[in-house]
């Protein structure tokens, strides 16, 4: 193997790692928190990727109305729940949520699309219209299951991936699309050239971890998501709403889809169904790290997604083929170390 | 119950006359939709027995369906093979696949299958595309189709006669299976712990269950490449499995005709779907079909998750519950010791938790025909020691003999063998089951019947021994009546007596009771304790956990107290109540 090769696939594969142990957050955060395997993670990373694609050509990208549309259903289902229970107590939070944010968020989107704003300005743009995605979805659909079986759960979750993936057909159009580099060039550090979104890619993923670290370790709500994700029913008798740990779990998910989203636009050409393989492979990295640890899970998906650099070069028509048989021996090891199968109802 | 008879025998005759009439009566317009749908329902029942009945789920059928396909058509096409002789090696092949990934995962819990199968299904795709030999995306042409001999039919009608055939035949099976001891074993498989502690084995079953459905998937790819006579990547996909499950789900995972309904459903929407929407906005309709699909699968599951079926059982005949006969032969008994003959020892008996000692040092002795007590307040370890008799949990130090036997960190299912049966504090039935079936879920182990016998029918003679046991115990603790009601119906007292008729009906040698006053009213714990008044002068050797002290005192032999994980006392009721330590424990000490 010639060594310049070597070193250019696996910083792409640290790259691509990176981004992968990103999604692999969200999605760890969000199976402790609701037990939710968040398969549509993927769609919300296309969307941002997309949506930064638009701004770039200055045309208003469809997720404002994915946006209003999801807000719609997140609102009716939470009303209907609401006067099911005649339970109004959240209710004027959600409406706000739900009515006045789109609406503020569609009108500076629209204004500042056709002005084909700075990089910064479009991806904060991208951040304000993608993150919410989630919690909008986590209200319409998996709230009112919050008790169903795990299995329920993944079926809905599975459900919601292909009704987001025919709206980004729809909204987005079958072309792919790729962004200019937020930075472009390559910097010099002796044996190799690293290109600058690498340097940018590492230090946004290192800042996220840490943030979610100190969020986890020393914030009240931090501490609050862990003891829901630990024990749900003690969590609830110490007054954490199950409802509000959700919510702020799927907020953190779609945050994190969000910001990797802005961060693969220059990377890779995004499709609007591009999204469920790079769930996949983050899901291989979560379960490296038995859906339960955060290192684990980031190391897993580094593993991955030099594996997966390293398979597309060599056998590129064979890659997933490669990579999803990674998934084998991880299977094997890991039965062979837990003793007993815990399933839940 | 004649007419009855008569009445569903009439039934399949009609059934079958329009089978074999349809093909000569419908256009190939309308023969195409019902063959695609016969093979699609194929695959839902396979899901339907996964995930309604065992709790599981696979996002990968459609592989099945294209290892099944394949192996036909390279048989055929390459090496100029009889479809009939290649059809039990396209079975082979995808039962072997399934046997594989499913060992792989199922020991872990069950969401890790999902993934796997997910990830299966999207790299067997990519090998029948990559793979020498099979084609590449183009596929395999030519595939023959299947002719009858001595009919003069064309292909729309020859497959619907094969695929009506094959659908009744799977069909039946299935329903077959589910009405038997090995499907009541499969539909307890979603609380592993309580079918382990019936001797279930769940791992196994799970997997049986998993290459049961990979069978039926295979079956509707070698039909299908023959009534296509083209095999190529596409429709094995991952949409394509995720098509099967939402087929499945649309139709109702929890009865075998959601299997027949969902497809049909789906096929008619889909249809609809496709004309109206375009001529409606103008726009394609394939990006909608996928949106409306998974509305309605997001819509029913949010409900009652029964899918269609759930709403059609509203006008439907109830569907029949199994009755146990008036009288047959008994199953085969264990044999019981004599009366007074030690029959469990505990001795030394530790088991910490990091650095808490939860039971610490116990020990105790248990006779045959004896009703032994474990009381203690609340943290005493009564608990944790159930478990570590169960083998629910392995004990850190200490021995657990069972009738010579140790069973000390033997596994749940090795300890229920040897005549152990429990009732869990939280009770642990099958809702949706009759009050019949929970109960004769405990005879599992007392009968051999295996998943093919059940399949053929020919484990009548022993079903109806095992469902007459079920009644009889039924009987004996006072349930007789509500046999064929749904054991969720009932009241929570009712249910702990139904779980401690379950035990029963497994012949125990010593019966484990779990806290079972627990919750109960006074009346409910009144009748409680006539049954094990009445099941100890039968000479049933019992062991009783229990919190409720009143409830303790006036039952049993002899008592064993344990405070913080250790033994304080043991004697009669009378000793052990006049236990300065027993007293300072309940009521608290004077100086406190």
């Amino acid at each position: 193997m010639n060594a310049t090769i070597a070193a250019l696939l696996l910083q792409d594969g640290l790259t691509n790692g990176l981004l992968y142990a990103l999604i692999a957050l969200s999605i760890l955060i969000v199976f402790l928190v609701t037990r939710v395997f968040w398969i549509p993670a993927g769609e919300m990373v296309v969307f941002g990727a997309l949506s930064m694609g638009f701004l770039n050509t200055g045309v208003l990208p469809g997720t404002v109305w994915l946006l209003a549309i999801l807000a719609g259903v997140a609102l009716l289902s939470y009303s209907w729940s609401c006067w099911r229970l005649r339970e109004w107590g959240h209710w004027w939070g959600v409406l706000a949520f739900c009515v006045l944010y789109p609406l503020a968020v569609g009108w500076l989107t629209a204004w500042a699309a056709p002005l084909r704003p700075d990089p910064i300005w479009r991806a904060l743009l991208t951040l304000l219209l993608v993150a919410p995605l989630a919690p909008l979805a986590y209200l319409a659909v998996f709230r009112p299951i919050a008790g169903a079986t795990i299995l329920t759960k993944l079926i809905v979750a599975v459900a919601l991936h292909m009704v987001l993936i025919g709206l980004g057909l729809l909204l987005f159009g079958a072309e792919g699309l790729r962004s200019p580099a937020l930075i472009s060039g390559r910097i010099d550090i002796g044996f190799t050239r690293i290109s600058w979104q690498l340097v940018l890619v590492l230090i946004a993923s290192v800042v996220l971890m840490l943030a979610l670290w100190i969020f986890f370790e020393r914030t009240l709500w931090g501490k609050a998501l862990r003891a829901t994700a630990m024990n749900r029913l003690g969590a609830r008798l110490v007054a954490v709403r199950p409802e509000a740990s959700g919510l702020l779990a799927f907020g953190i998910a779609g945050f994190i889809g969000a910001l990797t989203g802005v961060l693969i636009a220059p990377i890779s050409t995004m499709y609007y169904d591009g999204g469920f393989l790079i769930a996949l492979k983050a899901f291989i990295g979560v379960v490296c790290a038995a859906m339960v640890s955060f290192p684990a899970a980031v190391a897993g998906a580094l593993l991955v997604g030099v594996l997966d650099a390293f398979a597309a070069f060599y056998a590129s028509s064979l890659r997933d083929v490669i990579v999803f048989a990674a998934l084998i021996p991880i299977l094997i090891w890991r039965s062979l170390t837990s003793r007993h199968s815990e399933d839940e109802e | 119950m004649m007419a009855a008879r008569m009445r569903s025998r009439l039934a399949w005759v009609l059934l079958g006359v329009v089978l074999v009439a349809a093909p000569w009566v419908l256009s190939a317009s309308w023969l195409t939709p019902l063959n695609y749908i016969g093979l699609y329902a194929l695959v839902c029942l396979g899901l339907v027995l996964l995930t309604g009945m065992a709790g599981l789920t696979s996002f990968g059928q459609a592989a099945f369906v294209g290892i099944g396909a394949y192996t036909t058509a390279v048989l055929v096409t390459g090496q100029g093979w009889s479809p009939w002789l290649s059809l039990p090696v396209s079975l082979v092949v995808a039962g072997v696949t399934a046997y594989i990934l499913g060992w792989l995962t199922i020991r872990l819990s069950s969401h890790y299958l999902v993934l796997g199968t997910m990830a299966w299904g999207i790299s067997i795709y990519a090998l029948f595309g990559n793979m020498p030999g099979l084609g590449g995306y183009n596929g395999i042409g030519g595939v023959p189709p299947i002719s009858l001999p001595g009919v003069s039919a064309s292909t729309q009608q020859t497959f619907f006669w094969l695929i009506a055939l094959f659908v009744v035949l799977a069909f039946v099976a299935a329903r077959n299976l589910l009405d038997s001891r090995q499907g009541r074993a499969i539909r307890s498989l979603r609380d592993p712990a309580m079918a382990e502690s019936f001797g279930i084995h769940v791992t196994r079953l799970k997997v049986i269950v998993f290459v049961i459905a990979a069978l039926l998937a295979a079956l509707s790819g070698w039909l299908n490449a023959h009534y296509v006579s083209v095999v190529n990547p596409g429709p094995f996909g991952i949409n394509a499995s995720i098509d099967y499950l939402f087929m499945a789900v649309v139709g109702g995972t929890t009865s075998l005709a959601g299997a027949l309904v969902g497809p049909a459903l789906v096929e008619v929407l889909r249809t609809a779907v496709r004309d109206l929407v375009p001529s409606l906005t103008g726009m394609a309709g394939g990006s909608f079909e996928i949106i409306v699909f998974g509305t309605i699968v997001i819509l029913l599951l949010q409900g009652s998750g029964g899918g269609v079926m759930a709403v059609l059982r509203r006008w439907l005949p109830k569907p029949r519950v199994p009755r146990a006969p008036v009288s047959a032969e008994a199953l085969p008994r264990r044999e019981q010791p004599p009366r007074g003959q030690a029959l469990l020892r505990v001795a030394g008996l530790t088991r910490r938790f990091g650095g808490l000692v939860a039971v610490d040092d116990v020990g105790f002795e248990l006779m045959a025909g004896e009703l032994l007590g474990v009381i203690g307040p609340n943290g005493a370890g009564k608990s944790t020691l159930f478990n570590l008799l169960t083998g629910v949990l392995a004990p850190t130090a200490g021995r657990v003999e069972f009738a010579g036997r140790s069973i000390g960190g033997a596994s749940a299912r090795h300890i229920a063998g040897l005549g152990v049966a429990r009732t869990f504090q939280h009770v642990r039935l099958r809702p949706e089951m009759t009050v019949l079936e929970n109960a004769a879920l405990g005879a599992y182990q007392r009968s051999r019947a295996g998943i093919l016998r059940s399949m053929l029918r020919l484990d009548r003679d022993e079903e109806a021994r095992s469902l007459f046991e079920a009644r009889r115990q039924l009987e004996r603790v006072g349930l007789g009546e509500a046999a064929s009601l749904p054991a969720g119906s009932l009241p929570l007292g009712q249910q702990r007596i139904l779980e401690i008729a379950r035990a029963l009906a497994s012949d125990p040698v010593l019966l484990l009771l779990d806290e079972p006053a627990a919750g109960l009213r006074y009346q409910e714990k009144q009748a409680l304790a006539r049954l094990l008044r009445q099941l100890r002068g039968e000479g049933v050797s019992m062991l009783l956990v229990e919190h409720d002290m009143d409830f303790v005192m006036n039952l049993v032999d002899r008592l064993v107290v344990l405070q913080y994980g250790q033994k304080i006392a043991s004697g009669t009721a009378r000793e052990v109540q006049a236990d300065p330590r027993v007293i300072e424990a309940y009521l608290g000490g004077i100086d406190d």
